[in-house]
């Protein structure tokens, strides 16, 4: 029962990260219908960000039992959102803006080369004309604890921590405004329209640019959102190149296809499934195949149900 | 001064030459039809238009300003509304939202709300449709609804590129009777046809196109008499 409630939580808790990065995938594939593998990246860079602002206002990892003030982890997610945003937008306009018209291949393969890029840009350290320059260096590092470790409520012998509770609702809250902005106001509508056609929508007097912008904005807002939840729940930071990003990145991915693709409610399913199975693969068969359950249900989903649990069923149009 | 004026056009597909040196004008208040058979290039006229083509060569001037080189939602601004062939209507988003995009540049409410007011006195069906997913609507509510969603922008010139296709006879008389209509409200027509005898009784002048030549325009009820036109588009 411990361990089922504790496995219970410990899943929902990951896979609602999962479902955060999920949505940035699903965004930009259902208006530019191409998988964007920089994503993941995205969300190392949210992690690394976060840290990086954490230091600015002052804080170290381990300097005592005293936290700061909420407000000071509010802002610091703000920046980082803010950051990945920009970047974000960057991706776009220098990266995939130039190749609108080019085959969807040359697309896929230069967001590898811009996924790799930032991957090792980030870890960049040394001296340049005498000055010495670092982007985040090539070192793990241990993120500054933003929230009281606190338990907030005892189950038996479950314990429900404070950061389980920031990490679930700052994701729902999350999942819930970008539900709301998609399918609530003017600019979701444009989304929806230019997923549908670009040059219908672009016939309604819809700037399609300036949509697609602002979908990578907004995706790679929620990667950061959960780069800076994990650095939270996990407060060890992998170098940037580190391959424990692209798994997990990879893995939201997976919840996004098995969601079904370029489907918002679908990301968000995905990804909580996808966080369940992985606790309770671990929990209860065997810890040493933690990726392998996710990409199994990748690969039977895939065989089952191709367009996704919540996916319409479409032909590929050549 | 005309309304909008085509100077020299040409426009190609990679190697192939869709339009060449098209001209015409239309002016303010008009119904103009252009007619011609499948292939000839009517609806990349169209498209060049709204700037979802670009022109190798020549310009294309609306209000005495040149739009050639402008993107299509700054077309779209400028009060040049395009219903596309085939209608392409949002099909999965509901009847009142694909309303809502076609005033998407509009941001005041209350005339949001008139634009949709008038939308539905014209088309009354798309009133009862409201909340339906446009996709599930009839070829023809489907049409009435592009057209509709066309005027949410209040356009100085309607683009239609063959309202009439596919659609029963009764719904194309019905189709036409709204076009005259709204003509008769102070918008200007430019119509796409194959269905030439319909389009010439309803246009004020026509221009015929073949292979992406103009190759004659006259008032419509000229044209209407013209044994060269008659044998070609109107069955003998
Ligand atoms: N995207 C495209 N790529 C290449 N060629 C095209 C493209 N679109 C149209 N064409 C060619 O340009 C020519 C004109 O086509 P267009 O669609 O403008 O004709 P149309 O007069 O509208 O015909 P219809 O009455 O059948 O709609 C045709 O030969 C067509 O094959
Ligand atoms: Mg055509």
């Amino acid at each position: 029962m411990t361990q089922l409630i504790q496995t219970l939580t410990d899943g929902i808790a990951v896979g609602s990260l999962y479902a955060l990065i999920a949505l940035g995938y699903t965004l930009v594939y259902g208006i530019l219908q191409f998988i964007n593998f920089a994503h993941s990246d995205v969300f190392a860079l949210g992690a690394w960000l976060s840290f990086t602002i954490a230091t600015w206002f002052g804080l170290a990892a381990g300097s005592g039992a005293t936290t700061p003030p909420w407000y000071i982890g509010l802002a610091v997610l703000a920046l980082a959102m803010i950051g990945c945003g920009i970047v974000g937008f960057l991706i776009e306009r220098l990266a995939y803006k130039p190749l609108r018209a080019a085959p969807r291949l040359n697309v896929l393969i230069t967001a590898i080369g811009v996924s790799l890029l930032l991957e090792n840009v980030g870890q960049l350290e040394g001296m340049f004309r005498g000055h010495h320059f670092k982007i985040f260096g090539p070192y793990p590092k241990a993120m500054p604890a933003l929230i009281p470790d606190r338990v907030l409520l005892h189950f038996a012998a479950v314990q429900f921590r404070l950061v389980d509770a920031v990490v679930l609702g700052t994701a729902l809250f999350l999942m819930v405004a970008i539900q709301w902005l998609v399918f609530r106001t003017r600019l979701g509508m444009a989304m929806r329209a230019v997923s549908f056609n670009h040059n219908s929508a672009a016939l309604m007097g819809i700037n399609v640019s300036r949509i697609i912008s602002a979908t990578f904005v907004l995706g790679s807002m929620l990667a950061a959102a959960a780069g800076f939840l994990y650095a939270m729940k996990y407060a060890q930071l992998k170098q940037t190149a580190d391959n424990v990003w692209v798994l997990l990145g990879l893995k939201a991915f997976v919840a996004a296809v098995v969601g079904g693709i370029g489907n918002i409610r679908g990301a968000m399913l995905g990804g909580i499934f996808i966080g369940l199975i992985e606790f309770f693969g671990v929990a209860y068969l065997s810890d040493k195949y933690r990726d392998v359950y996710v990409f199994s249900l990748l690969i039977i989903v895939l065989l089952v149900r191709p367009s996704g649990i919540l996916g319409k069923a479409t032909v590929e149009k050549v | 001064m005309p309304l909008l004026s085509v100077r020299n056009l040409d426009v190609c597909y990679g190697v192939i030459s869709a339009l060449q040196e098209v001209s015409l004008e239309i002016n303010r208040g008009e119904i103009v039809t252009l007619i011609g058979s499948n292939g000839a290039g009517k609806t990349t006229l169209l498209r060049t238009i709204s700037a979802l083509v670009r022109p190798r060569r020549g310009a294309i001037f609306f209000n005495d300003v040149e739009i050639t080189r402008l993107a299509p939602h700054e077309i779209v601004r400028r009060g040049v509304c395009h219903v596309p062939e085939g209608r392409q209507i949002f099909a999965n988003l509901t009847v009142h939202e694909n309303l809502l995009l076609g005033g998407y540049q509009e941001r005041d409410a209350n005339r949001i709300r008139a634009s949709l007011d008038r939308c539905f006195s014209l088309f009354p069906v798309l009133a009862e449709r409201r909340e339906q997913r446009a996709g599930t609507l009839s070829g023809g509510e489907q049409q009435m609804l592009a057209i509709g969603r066309a005027l949410m922008s209040k356009p100085q010139l309607l683009l239609l590129d063959e309202p009439s296709l596919g659609l029963a006879p009764l719904i194309v008389r019905k189709i036409f009777q709204i076009i005259r209509e709204i003509n008769a409200e102070g918008t200007t027509v430019f119509l796409v046809e194959q269905n030439a005898h319909m389009a010439l009784t309803v246009a004020h002048r026509a221009y015929v196109l073949q292979t992406g030549r103009v190759i004659k325009s006259d008032v419509a009820s000229n044209l209407l008499q013209d044994p060269e036109v008659k044998k070609a588009y109107l069955g003998g």
